[in-house]
């Protein structure tokens, strides 16, 4: 029940790209239809869902002072958890293009895209500051990915329908995208009264 | 004569050192070629800091470091990197000079490198750094890519400082929180309980705003969405050729 509450927190209340900014470059980049937001929102879930529980075993093990070489190597946690996702992002394409013609088609162009989505190195830094144990932070990853997926499809959804509207034309386009966002923050806000812990209880 | 002789100087070495050329390479990213307001680059990970000014000063600084030399670094090595493999060459060399960053940030101050936490690591995926890099650095000498890397920090960390003193003001009352150089702006200060007997902000403007009580919207994170796209809605009114047509 605890991991379901972190999945809900994630995906809702401390929505990783409505309340932290994570991920905004490809966020306002490619919300401007349904299909492809579709796409490159199931990307990152699939990669933020792998990434996480590798950077923890990771840095519990390689890199904390109780690990196996025994050393404080804390300093190398940047160099490392972007190789892991660089070299993942490669590894899934891979895996995809032999296993799914159809899906890679369909993701195959955001999947190097989401080497420099600040979302996912976003997560396992968050990961490493809070602390994290290997079910929450798995939890993490997936809440984390499907809250960001969310907020593309609405976004795209929203620009979608912006189109038929009459948009002073300075503000057509990117400063729209940045004043919906904005209100699709405050619109997340009022989902901070859901308390999931209640129902632990 | 003085000047003949500067002129002469300068016909004589084939490419100055900064001319005219270097020059707009850093004014461009200040104005017409803006990475946030223009290219829509680095949003991603510094809006969070906003709220105060000390740390999205700081967070300028690092990012226009981080830029500049990762610029130069890869122009540098432009020839020997393999085109297949230059996406992790690069992020190897971001990566370090952000592990300096931070080791550095946390030995300085260290109240400030906790209130950044993880922003400071985010720089990595910063698009801006990865975009220069890809865009001009691959193709061009190491001074002028390092010149483009600092004009594109510092166009950042414009837009970074604006916003944040947009937001600290209206937000908190207050200008430079968190340092020596703190300001009660607008708003009664706390010390007073009577709002119009304002000791603390009788020099100031503060003691003609003294009725102002702080604006939360401005606290939250949706508030740098809307302070960025009013600006882009400002800049792109003066500057029709910018507006984008789809």
């Amino acid at each position: 029940m605890e991991l379901f509450n972190t999945f809900i927190k994630t995906a809702f209340v401390e929505n990783l790209v409505l309340a932290y900014f994570l991920g905004m470059c490809s966020f306002l980049a490619v919300s401007k239809s349904v299909k492809t937001a579709f796409g490159l929102g199931l990307a990152v879930i699939f990669v933020l869902g792998i990434t996480m529980p590798i950077n923890w075993l990771i840095s519990e093990y390689l890199l904390s002072e109780n690990g196996l070489i025994g050393m404080d190597l804390t300093f190398l946690r940047f160099i490392l958890f972007i190789a892991v996702i660089a070299s993942m992002v490669q590894l899934v394409e891979m895996i995809i293009e032999k296993s799914s013609p159809a899906l890679y088609n369909s993701l195959g162009i955001f999947l190097p895209l989401i080497t420099v989505n600040c979302a996912i190195l976003g997560g396992s830094l968050f990961m490493v500051s809070r602390e994290l144990d290997f079910a929450n932070s798995v939890a993490f990853g997936l809440g984390g990915g499907f809250g960001w997926f969310l907020a593309i499809i609405a976004l795209a959804a929203i620009r979608e329908k912006l189109q038929y509207s009459n948009v002073p034309p300075a503000l057509r386009g990117l400063g729209m995208a940045f004043i919906l966002t904005g209100l699709m923050g405050l619109a997340f806000m009022s989902l901070m009264g859901i308390d999931p812990s209640i129902y632990t209880k | 004569m003085a000047e003949t002789a500067v002129v002469e100087k300068k016909q004589a070495v084939s490419e100055p050192l900064f001319g005219k050329k270097e020059k707009k390479l850093i004014t461009d990213p200040l104005g017409d070629n803006n990475p946030i307001t223009i290219q829509v680059l680095g949003i991603c990970s510094a809006l969070a800091v906003t709220s105060l000014v000390v740390p999205s000063l700081v967070m300028s600084v690092a990012v226009v470091f981080v830029c500049a030399f990762s610029s130069l670094f890869t122009s540098l090595i432009r020839t020997k990197i393999p085109k297949q493999v230059r996406m992790i060459v690069m992020l190897v060399i971001i990566a370090t000079l952000v592990t300096v960053v931070e080791l550095m940030l946390k030995y300085l101050n260290y109240p400030i490198y906790k209130q950044l936490s993880v922003y400071i690591g985010l720089i990595i995926t910063n698009c801006i750094v990865m975009g220069r890099l890809e865009a001009f650095a691959m193709a061009n000498k190491p001074w002028r890519s390092f010149l483009d890397g600092v004009g594109n920090g510092l166009g950042y960390g414009v837009i970074l400082v604006a916003i944040a003193v947009i937001r600290e003001i209206f937000g908190k009352g207050t200008l430079f929180a968190g340092s020596a150089v703190e300001m009660k702006i607008i708003g009664a200060s706390n010390e007073v309980t009577s709002y119009w007997i304002n000791t603390a902000a009788e020099s100031g403007i503060g003691s003609w705003f003294s009725w102002y009580s702080n604006n939360n919207l401005m606290v939250l994170p949706a508030a740098a969405m809307f302070i960025i796209g009013i600006m882009i809605w400002i800049q792109r009114s003066y500057r029709p050729h910018l507006v984008d047509i789809s």
